[in-house]
């Protein structure tokens, strides 16, 4: 089941390959439909899910290099399966969104897209850690190429810079998960959260970890890539690299260092939220003073980021379920709103947001949906944004008052400049013909943004379910964050 | 004192027969043929490298030796000389149109490449540093007259010139340390020389040392490990590129036969002291394979600098000391041999529009032609060691190995240069994909090349996902070295 919900978009790729030889329309039903049917089975996945249990559920295993140690073997929990949602989600959306703007090699574009998109749902479901890597770094080639096909004028600088950047971050993690199975004796993913650890071991590993997570969340000051990848990417690619690739790294955080490396983890805390904190203010000061769209978004991503890592080091309940939530809230908003900058800059083709002005009286639909998207951007309560960014507020005022005071700042200077964006582009008179001129949204743009809005206030007014998914998974993830795994010596640290 | 004749067994050796009587076959026949029916001679060398393949794989490997323990039959001796097999013929069938096209089909070449092989063939098979010399010369004196094969080219005389002089200063300074060995310890042979070295305990005279370190050095020249590499930039850019193919992956096969020879045979007793050098050697190599590419615009020099990297992938593998490091050189070299064919198969189908000797000749390549295209993207990825490609997995293994056996700064250096070269692999696949067209790219693509290159790709893939198969073989390859 999970291999298939995995495995479905490369059969699509190959369907592509076979079935649309020169024909861009065949190609975009294709990847079209294959995107849906993975959708569908992954929402099967969701009804089928056990909340009561921690344990990893959909398990498949199957030897693949036994001579390595390294297997076959996919599951996932409640911390997995709400991104591998996000990622099934998303990517249809992503393909309509492309369907008018990508016209030059469409064929390869949509074969880019669906590798991508198993890769990326691999990555969330891969419980043995030569599988994960495989997948984290297969994952590089279809993104560059998107970036630097399909991108903008200085997407060749964009793409490289995006690669290499994240390359060498995960090459070291390569080297501690080396020294991991040296140790613990397995790629299991699972064994290894319980194997015991060396508290100077784990200081090293949790560094190698890091770097690697760190560059892709991305932390402050390893965030210098995101801002030229999504601002040269096309609109699709910077949906699932805003919506789904920011996710990889604070998932691996979640997945690997939190329990694997608890006492790491919990010494490394000052570090993480020293970084949080600086992205938070200083992401969102620079943000500020964006003169484009997609950047000023870029920005806001990593700032909106350092509330994430926040919440996920605070080592409680709120923080990690806000944490979590608050990705896929990220998701959806940021997601929703790189489309909507796709939507004006496909009949623009300008990002810059002096060129807008006046935008409302033209296109009264797309400035109310815009809205929208900007209020849960701000975290106006209601809106998903509020409950992600409360419970990571509260989870951080119980670890550390001092933090949650700062990171709120945060919170004011996210309204700030977002409803100055607002009030730039939608606002005051027209004074361009080029606005004068433009339509509103059209049915396939507004069935883009419907599911995206519905859990917009789905998510705003009643997250229970939502988090209900999470729950056990995060209580387990608790438990297993506070044990000492290194023995009594380094317990005398603390 | 009467001659002892010494028990000979020509049965191990029919592989090498087989070799050396096609080439002399195919030399009277070229004669005979004449102009017309060049390119029959060439079908048929590869047809006779098929028939040692089958030769090879036929042969027992079961350990035994022939000519007083001069020439070894055994599981390794089998692995590499097909793995040499296929180092020759994949070459000699991507450049069948371009040795026409050049006319350098005057039969000889294909003979003489032959000739090469065979001396890497006695190479791998050596018992003693005598044979293991004879091996050497035969293979490297073929492969200079090849570097100088367009003898109209100045660049071409100038590489087989260059590569003539320091490849004899390397061989001087081999015979040099072989010589010392043979002082101190009364014999050549690599068992006697083991023994001599367990029965000293530790108390050797410093010849012994300095003997070692001649022939490792004497050996990195042929492998183009730095800071023996000096020669490997100019050689590759000035040959005739289908010899640069095969340069690039023949000769290291059969070097790299007699380092485990050497190293594990003959010095094991020296790990301490080897293991050091080669890891220096190791990061040195990677070092300028990852930063001297970069400066390259030739793609025939940047792919002489990436060898560099490559090889010092590979010593960080043998200087670990344990079976997996040594099994994990074999997984690589193996996967080496298919990623290098394929991205020279592809300069050489690029090389029929007077194209592709620079790295800008690939811009646009992929509108043109997607699948080339696709395939070149595919080796240059599966260089820069990009999962899910079979460059990934050979590197995986180093990198497990090296981690194993407690090298883990080296390993850590390894991943970090390997991220460097990930640069200039990148920017192929840049020109290929993100640039407009400024060639025609009109050149047809003879079913050999086509042939090798999607061999090559599939392999890629199906060995980046499923390499099962080829761990298994090189484990029973290397189990004899326990």
């Amino acid at each position: 089941m999970l291999s298939l919900v995995t495995f479905l978009p490369l059969a699509g790729v190959l369907a592509i390959i076979i079935a649309a030889r020169n024909n861009a329309n065949t190609a975009r039903y294709i990847a079209l439909i294959v995107s849906l049917a993975t959708f569908v089975l992954s929402l099967r996945l969701l009804f089928n899910f056990d909340t009561s249990t921690a344990a990893f559920q959909f398990m498949e295993e199957s030897t693949w290099l036994p001579a390595f140690g390294i297997t076959y073997r996919m599951g996932v929990d409640g911390i997995s399966l709400p991104f591998v949602l996000l990622t099934t989600f998303l990517t249809p959306l992503c393909i309509l969104a492309s369907w008018e703007s990508v016209q030059k090699m469409v064929k390869e574009y949509m074969i880019a897209f669906l590798a991508l998109e198993s890769f990326v749902i691999g990555v969330f479901c891969a419980l043995d850690f030569i599988l994960f890597y495989i997948l984290w770094e297969a994952m590089l080639i279809p993104m560059f190429l998107l970036i630097g096909v399909w991108g903008g004028p200085n997407r060749v600088y964009a793409a490289l810079k995006f690669f290499l950047y994240t390359l060498a971050g995960s090459v070291l993690m390569l080297i501690a998960i080396i020294v991991l199975k040296n140790t613990g004796g397995t790629f299991s993913i699972p064994d290894l959260m319980n194997a015991p650890l060396d508290f100077n071991l784990q200081v090293w590993l949790f560094l190698g970890f890091f770097i690697s997570f760190a560059v892709k969340v991305p932390m402050w000051p390893f965030h210098t890539w995101l801002p030229d990848a999504h601002v040269e990417a096309p609109t699709g690619g910077s949906v699932i690299l805003a919506g789904i690739l920011l996710k990889m790294g604070a998932y691996g955080f979640l997945r690997f260092s939190i329990p694997m490396l608890p006492d790491a983890s919990r010494y490394f805390v000052p570090l993480i939220f020293g970084l949080s904190l600086v992205g938070i203010v200083y992401t969102a000061l620079v943000a500020l003073m964006q003169k484009d769209l997609k950047k000023l978004i870029a920005y806001s991503s990593v700032s909106h980021m350092g509330f994430v890592t926040i919440g996920l080091f605070s080592f409680n309940q709120q923080g990690l379920e806000g944490g979590i939530l608050q990705m896929i809230n990220h998701g959806i908003v940021a997601g929703g709103l790189f489309l909507l900058v796709g939507v004006i800059y496909d009949r623009m083709h300008t990002r810059e947001i002096a060129k807008f002005g006046g935008v409302v009286n033209v296109m009264p639909v797309y400035a109310v949906i815009f809205m929208l998207f900007t209020m849960a951007a701000v975290g106006l309560p209601g809106t998903n944004g509020f409950v992600g960014e409360f419970l990571i507020l509260l989870g951080a005022f119980l670890a550390n008052k001092a933090v949650a005071v700062v990171a709120s700042t945060g919170l004011v200077l996210g309204a700030a400049y977002m409803l100055w964006l607002y009030k730039k582009v939608f606002f005051g008179i027209i004074h361009s013909e080029e606005v004068q001129a433009l339509k509103d949204m059209n049915k396939r743009e507004l069935a883009i943004f419907a599911p995206l809005i519905i859990l917009i206030f789905w998510i705003g007014f009643y997250p229970g379910p939502f988090l209900e998914i999470m729950h056990t998974s995060v209580e387990q993830l608790l438990t297993q964050s506070h044990t000492i795994k290194a023995g009594t010596n380094a317990v005398a640290m603390y | 004192m009467p001659v002892q004749m010494p028990d000979i067994n020509l049965g191990l050796m029919l592989p090498e027969i087989l070799v050396a009587l096609l080439a002399m076959a195919l030399l009277l026949l070229s004669a005979w043929y004449g102009k017309e029916g060049r390119g029959t001679i060439g079908w048929m060398s590869i047809l006779g490298i098929g028939l040692t393949a089958l030769a090879i794989m036929a042969s027992g490997g079961s350990g035994e030796t022939t000519f007083g323990g001069m020439f070894v039959d055994d599981q390794f001796s089998r692995f590499m000389k097909l793995l040499l097999c296929v180092s020759t013929a994949l070459p000699l069938l991507i450049s069948l149109n371009y040795v026409r096209e050049h006319k350098m089909d005057g039969g000889e070449y294909y003979v003489i490449t032959l000739f090469s092989m065979l001396g890497g063939m006695i190479m791998i098979s050596s018992g003693d540093f005598v044979m293991l010399y004879l091996g050497l010369e035969l293979m490297s004196l073929s492969i200079y007259v090849l570097a100088a094969f367009k003898r109209g080219d100045v660049k071409s005389s100038e590489a087989g010139l260059k590569y003539f002089i320091l490849g004899s200063l390397a061989s001087g300074i081999l015979l040099y340390g072989i010589s010392l060995i043979y002082g101190s310890f009364g014999s050549v042979s690599f068992i006697d020389v083991a023994q001599g070295i367990t029965s000293a305990h530790g108390h050797l005279s410093p010849a012994v040392g300095l003997g070692m370190v001649m022939i490792i050095g004497g050996l990195s020249f042929k492998i183009a490990a730095a800071p023996f590499h000096m020669w490997a930039p100019d050689v590759y850019e000035g040959s005739p590129t289908s010899v640069t193919a095969l340069m690039g992956v023949m000769p290291k096969v059969a070097a790299f036969a007699v380092l485990y020879r050497v190293l594990l045979i003959a010095f094991p007793g020296l790990h301490d002291q080897w293991g050091p050098l080669l890891q220096f050697m190791a990061v040195l190599s990677l070092a300028v394979g990852s930063f001297a590419a970069i400066a390259q615009t030739n793609i025939k020099r940047m792919l002489a600098y990436s060898a560099v990297g490559h090889i010092g992938f590979l010593l960080i593998g043998l200087a670990t000391g344990t079976s997996d490091g040594y099994q994990s050189v074999l997984i690589y070299l193996t996967i080496y041999i298919f990623m290098n064919t394929g991205a020279f198969a592809l300069v050489l189908i690029l090389n029929q529009d007077g194209i592709g000797d620079n790295l800008t000749d690939f811009k646009g390549l992929a509108k043109k032609r997607p699948y080339l295209a696709m395939l070149m993207a595919t080796f240059m990825f599966s260089m820069g060691g990009i999962p899910p490609l079979a460059g990934f997995i050979g590197k995986l293994y180093v990198f497990m190995a090296a981690v194993k056996a407690g090298m883990i700064t080296i390993a850590i250096v390894g991943v970090l240069f390997s991220a460097v070269s990930a640069f200039y692999y990148l920017r192929v696949v840049k020109y290929m994909y993100f640039d407009e067209a400024e060639s025609p790219f009109s050149m047809e693509v003879s079913a050999t090349s086509q042939a090798v290159v999607v061999l090559s790709g599939i392999i890629m893939l199906v060995w980046g996902v499923f390499p099962g198969s080829l761990l298994a073989w090189t484990e029973t390859t290397i189990r004899m070295f326990q």
